[in-house]
């Protein structure tokens, strides 16, 4: 459903910095991966050019059928709706309360008024925020920062789940709420792809690992272990 | 279709509503740059007014001996109101002036006295000559001051008020362009200060509009809502200029009317009220729309 074909990406600012290195990867319909590796490794270069937020210098990504970086400025959103992002500094929108965060996404897609109404508080509901509702996100917690972001991720349906680190600012507890809310949607049949530093979650997962250096895919196994160098 | 208009109003009032102090400081700076725009309003009128007061008070007149013949008086009009520069010439008779300068001093019993001993009308017959623009008097001066008429004239006045008919010229054309030149200039200082400022407030949002992309949002609904915002700004800086502008005006033309005695800029108000408006809302929604746009557009590119 996703793969990467001979994928480089490099910044050229005076000095050449390789972010990824011809790098291969399939990921099916339904999998969840955990995509670990040093700070600098490319974990995040691979998530942004994913979802279309930087082009790939050299080889191609395709998603559903469709070329990332050949579609065009108004494809790209149609895009992004089917993939769900959530990154480790939340991004919500500061003026709309949690609701709003929610229902923006489908919003976006041109969903109708009365289904919006519906399936907001269904899934807030999933998430533990029914009562955070009209809250702004400087009135919440991190954790329940992420788990907007989460909501707001997966409201769409969309065929896969991106979360780039989505614990990095979290303590444990918060940590394994998140951890627990991908599995569920990944059992409920999203792809979940998974940056991460933890070592704990990775291990505690027992699921794909993909483990990258140096902008290299230098490991990828099923149901690894955190391994570095 | 009728959905996404929705949303974007509805994210734009959000935006404005929400967005507390960046709000309130770009709201500000369009209510200076309508005042900006109305004070020029204004000060237009009063030049005009003056220009055309003192336009009004300019004239050529020729006085005849009181043996010039009426027709040969009547010729001499005729041949004037043909000239290219003339705007109008009118004939005062020596009985007329004579009625109005009787007129004029009937309270004065040495006056009408002297006048009623007087078996022959003392007065001569004149034309008062005005011109289209306050620089053709020359021309016109000149024009006049022809072989054929000269046994018939007795003065004509734009000889001893020649300097000032000239000065006067003069200073009304370089009022009018230093006018311009005052207008055009603040205008673009105040269009190029909101833009500055729209700029600055689209720039600190974007954060949010980087969100709205990776959530999926087509640029309709990202930009929309920023051209709303820019209505709102219009709309509401229209009224709260016009709310400091109209008491201003109220208190400060009878002080105006100790200059210029003609002029009645609250009058003037109240007959264009409504193209007033008109402009205000014209001038700052178009300010608002046009700043938002240009500024979003860079946030837009992938
Ligand atoms: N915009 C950029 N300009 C120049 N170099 C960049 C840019 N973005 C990323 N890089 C470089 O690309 C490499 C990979 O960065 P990336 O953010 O993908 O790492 P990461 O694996 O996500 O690290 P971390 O775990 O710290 O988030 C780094 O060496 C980084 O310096
Ligand atoms: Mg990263």
């Amino acid at each position: 459903m996703i793969s990467f074909v001979n994928v480089s990406k490099w910044y050229e600012n005076g000095t050449k910095s390789v972010a990824l290195e011809d790098v291969n990867l399939k990921i099916e319909s339904q999998e969840f991966v955990t995509l670990v590796g040093k700070s600098g490794a490319g974990k995040s270069t691979l998530v942004k050019l994913m979802i279309g937020e930087d082009r790939p210098t050299k080889g191609k990504i395709m998603i559903a059928g469709k070329e990332v970086n050949r579609l065009s400025s108004s494809e790209l959103p149609e895009l992004r709706r089917k993939i769900g992002v959530v990154f480790q500094d939340f991004r919500l929108l500061p003026k709309k309360d949690v609701y709003e965060n929610v229902a923006f996404a489908m919003e976006v897609a041109g969903r109708p008024d009365i289904e919006i109404e519906s399936v907001v508080p269904q899934v807030l509901d999933m998430v533990g925020l029914a009562e955070r509702a009209h809250h702004f996100p400087d009135q919440l917690s991190g954790g329940e920062k992420q788990r907007v972001a989460i909501a707001r991720a997966m409201i769409n349906r969309p065929m896969v789940i991106v979360a780039d680190e989505p614990t990095g600012n979290l303590d444990p507890g918060n940590t394994w709420e998140i951890i627990k809310l991908l599995m569920k949607i990944n059992e409920l049949g999203t792809t979940v792809i998974l940056a991460t530093h933890s070592k704990d979650i990775v291990n505690a997962l027992g699921k794909r690992v993909i483990s990258m250096d140096q902008g290299k895919v230098i490991r990828d196994e099923k149901n690894g272990k955190y391994v570095l160098s | 279709m009728a959905t996404l208009f929705a949303r974007i109003f509805r994210y734009g009032w959000q935006n404005f509503s929400r967005g507390k102090w960046l709000s309130a400081a770009t709201l500000i700076v369009i209510v200076l740059a309508l005042i900006v725009f109305e004070s020029l309003i204004v000060f237009s009128v009063i030049t005009k007014t003056s220009v055309a007061l003192l336009k009004e008070k300019i004239d050529i007149s020729v006085y005849f001996k009181p043996t010039a013949p009426e027709e040969e008086i009547l010729k001499i009009k005729k041949a004037i109101e043909n000239l290219p520069e003339t705007e109008s010439v009118e004939y005062v008779s020596r009985d007329k002036a004579l009625a109005t300068f009787k007129e004029a001093h009937k309270d004065d019993p040495a006056i009408s006295q002297a006048l009623s001993e007087l078996a022959e009308n003392p007065l001569s017959a004149l034309v008062n000559i005005k011109a289209k623009d306050p620089s053709q008097y020359a021309a016109i001066a000149k024009g006049l001051d022809n072989a054929d008429w000269r046994p018939l004239t007795q003065k004509i006045t734009y000889r001893q008020n020649q300097a000032i008919i000239e000065r006067l010229g003069k200073a009304i054309d370089i009022g009018n362009r230093l006018g311009l030149i005052i207008t055009i200039l603040l205008t673009l200082t105040a269009i190029i200060i909101t833009f500055n400022t729209v700029s600055l407030a689209i720039y600190s949002n974007r954060d949010e509009i980087g969100i709205m992309r990776l959530v999926g949002a087509p640029a309709s609904l990202i930009s929309g809502p920023y051209m709303v915002e820019g209505v709102i700004y219009g709309v509401i800086g229209a009224a709260i200029s016009l709310a400091v502008f109209w008491p201003a005006i109220y208190w400060g033309a009878p002080y105006l009317k100790y200059f210029i005695t003609d002029l009645d800029l609250r009058a003037y108000f109240v007959a264009h009220i409504f193209s007033l408006v008109g402009y205000q809302l014209l001038f700052g929604i178009a300010l608002g729309v046009i700043s938002s746009n240009f500024a979003i557009q860079k946030y837009l590119k992938i």
